[in-house]
């Protein structure tokens, strides 16, 4: 494979080369030198609440089980007898991890407690045998994330300013408290898993690939006053805002980090979302927090308007509605993305109903907001699959960023961040 | 016309792209609903592929005929397959397998579907209709047609 110097020629400051979006070679090093270096969100701590539950998922294309014991741990998901996945697919609790092939079972924590036809090994060497477990596991407010990498920086390191959105996300939580409820979209797209990364950070798209179902929505009956809201309504504002002027994409806050995490603000309010303050559940929900934190400390919290965070190189959530996405690429051309909703236990129960009326017009696999990105990601990967023009264009803002931030809301800064953390995966020693 | 005719009148519109003749089979309060999880409750409590009020669907059939509806341009063509009608008074359960064509793409679908029908006149309006595909819980791609 590539030498260093050959990867380092293929992101540029203004332009990236296409293999780095459509050469299989290149994919299997990603999954050597970025999945299998970077800290991967896996989950959220609700998931793995009592003893002996669990949840399988992937860290680049390792399957792995996340499994809480005493603490959380992550191990793959494998049979250190034949090979077998010794867990099915999904999530549940259990004392023993069985494998189907031949019975050799395994504790919450890996370790090999019962090996069927015992007396035809040498002892000691059953003794090394195990569920392998992932190095380095680390929580951050609730948020379990992984290394597969032995030796690294620490999840605080790693996150950076980015750790600011998950204050965000759990901070507007009463108590403090998130779970994840509501179901799980699994969407499939043909593209590269940096595709959806950076699309997400990317203010100026929604007037072309979501024209659509921004100018229906602008036609559409207006959303009820407060206290009138119906179903319809939040997809409607959505949709809308996905058409707002270009001076509100110019003027959005973009902030990006050393890791090649970013996150996005100031493009809406609540009061764009939901009725918002007007709202009687919204006004239920601010009380509560004024309960637990005083006026002051409730509106500081509220008034932070971060819309998606990229955490590089996995996941993609939003704290006012709730949404986490977390992508596991399958090949150089294809992705699958999970998408959770959370739950606020202590918030009026109906703000969870809004959460799902979003999660519905926006993540769903039927959504016309997100199927148009989706048919966008695929034409992205067709187009790159030309070997006639060799670079991608990444200059918008180049060279008027000031530090980390983008001069504008537009800039491309996240995506030249993106590849700047992706270069440094891949050409580090270890 | 008996429910099973209607049914299939209801296929034949979506299979000939007449949308709009489509969405005037439902009622004014009508839903559709394609559920997430398998014996799926409660449409506001855990999310949905598609649930969609009478406001959102007569929005969604709009969106199919604008130009720079990406996903949707061209038109899909397809093949609405029902089968196993079971009619007991107006609550109709059948199973639909869909063949979409588009972009030289091939694609399955298949679920259980229920139609609330009323009475009106002759024929019947759709009060309620949900599909519960066999796949809705997979890693499945976006759904760009109308099942």
């Amino acid at each position: 494979m590539a030498a260093n110097e050959q990867l380092a020629m293929l992101v540029q400051p203004d332009r990236v080369h296409r293999a780095v979006y459509a050469d299989p070679d290149v994919f299997d090093l990603e999954m050597e030198r970025i999945f299998g270096r970077a800290w991967l969100l896996l989950g959220h701590e609700s998931q793995v609440k009592k003893t002996g539950d669990y949840f399988t998922t992937r860290m680049g294309r390792e399957p792995v089980i996340v499994v809480r014991e005493k603490q959380i741990t992550v191990l793959i998901n494998r049979c250190a007898h034949r090979g077998a996945k010794v867990c099915a697919e999904g999530t549940g609790n259990t004392e023993r991890f069985v494998c189907p092939y031949h019975g050799w079972s395994y504790d919450c924590g890996g370790a090999l407690k019962a090996v069927p036809f015992e007396s035809g090994y040498e002892r000691k060497n059953l003794s090394e045998l195990k569920l392998k477990p992932v190095p380095r596991v680390a929580v951050y407010r609730g948020f379990i994330f992984a290394s597969l990498a032995a030796q690294g920086e620490s999840l605080l390191d790693f996150l950076g300013n980015a750790k600011t959105s998950f204050d965000d996300f759990v901070d507007r939580a009463p108590g403090g408290e998130l779970e994840v409820a509501g179901g799980v979209f699994k969407h499939v797209y043909h593209g590269n898993w940096k595709l959806m990364l950076e699309n997400h950070l990317d203010g100026a798209h929604p007037a072309w690939v979501h024209a659509s179902s921004v100018a229906v929505a602008r036609a559409a009956p207006e959303p009820g006053a407060p206290g009138e809201e119906r179903y319809a309504d939040i997809a409607v504002r959505q949709m809308r805002q996905n058409g707002a002027p270009d001076s509100v994409w110019e003027a959005i806050g973009m902030w990006t980090t050393p890791r090649g995490h970013g996150y996005m603000g100031d493009y809406h309010s609540d009061d764009r979302l939901v009725a918002g303050m007007g709202s009687p559940v919204f006004g239920q929900y601010r009380n509560t927090l004024v309960k637990e934190h005083g006026e002051k400390r409730a509106d500081e919290i509220l008034r932070v308007t971060l819309w998606n965070t990229i955490v590089y190189p996995n996941c993609s959530f939003m704290s006012q509605f709730r949404q986490l996405r977390i992508i596991h690429p399958l090949a150089v051309d294809r992705s699958v993305v999970y998408t959770y909703s959370f739950r606020m236990p202590k918030a009026p129960a109906a703000m969870f109903r809004d959460t799902v009326a979003f999660a519905n017009v926006v993540n769903g696999n039927g959504s016309w907001v997100l199927t148009d990105d989706l048919e966008v990601y695929e034409r992205l990967q067709n187009g790159l699959a030309s070997g006639e023009v060799d670079w991608v264009y990444i200059g918008r803002g180049y060279g008027r960023d000031v530090a980390e931030r983008g001069a504008t809301g537009t800039s491309e800064i996240y995506i030249r961040a993106q590849m700047k953390a992706w270069l440094s995966y891949m050409t580090r020693d270890a | 016309m008996t429910p099973e005719q209607f049914l299939y009148h209801e296929a034949h519109l979506l299979d000939t792209q007449r949308y709009e003749e489509w969405l005037s089979l439902f009622t004014e309060d009508a839903t559709y609903w394609v559920p997430l999880e398998p014996g799926q409750k409660d449409p506001h409590e855990t999310s949905s592929l598609i649930y969609d009020d009478r406001t959102l669907l007569e929005l969604r059939v709009k969106q199919f005929r604008h130009p720079r509806a990406h996903a949707r341009a061209p038109l899909p063509r397809t093949v609405h397959q029902v089968g196993n009608i079971v009619v007991r008074d107006l609550l109709v359960t059948s199973t639909l397998a869909v063949v979409e064509f588009r972009n030289e793409k091939q694609k399955l679908w298949a679920g259980l579907v229920e139609h609330q029908l009323r009475r009106n006149s002759d024929s019947f309006r759709i009060a309620r209709k949900r599909i519960d595909l066999v796949n809705s819980e997979g890693e499945i791609e976006g759904i760009t047609i109308l099942l």
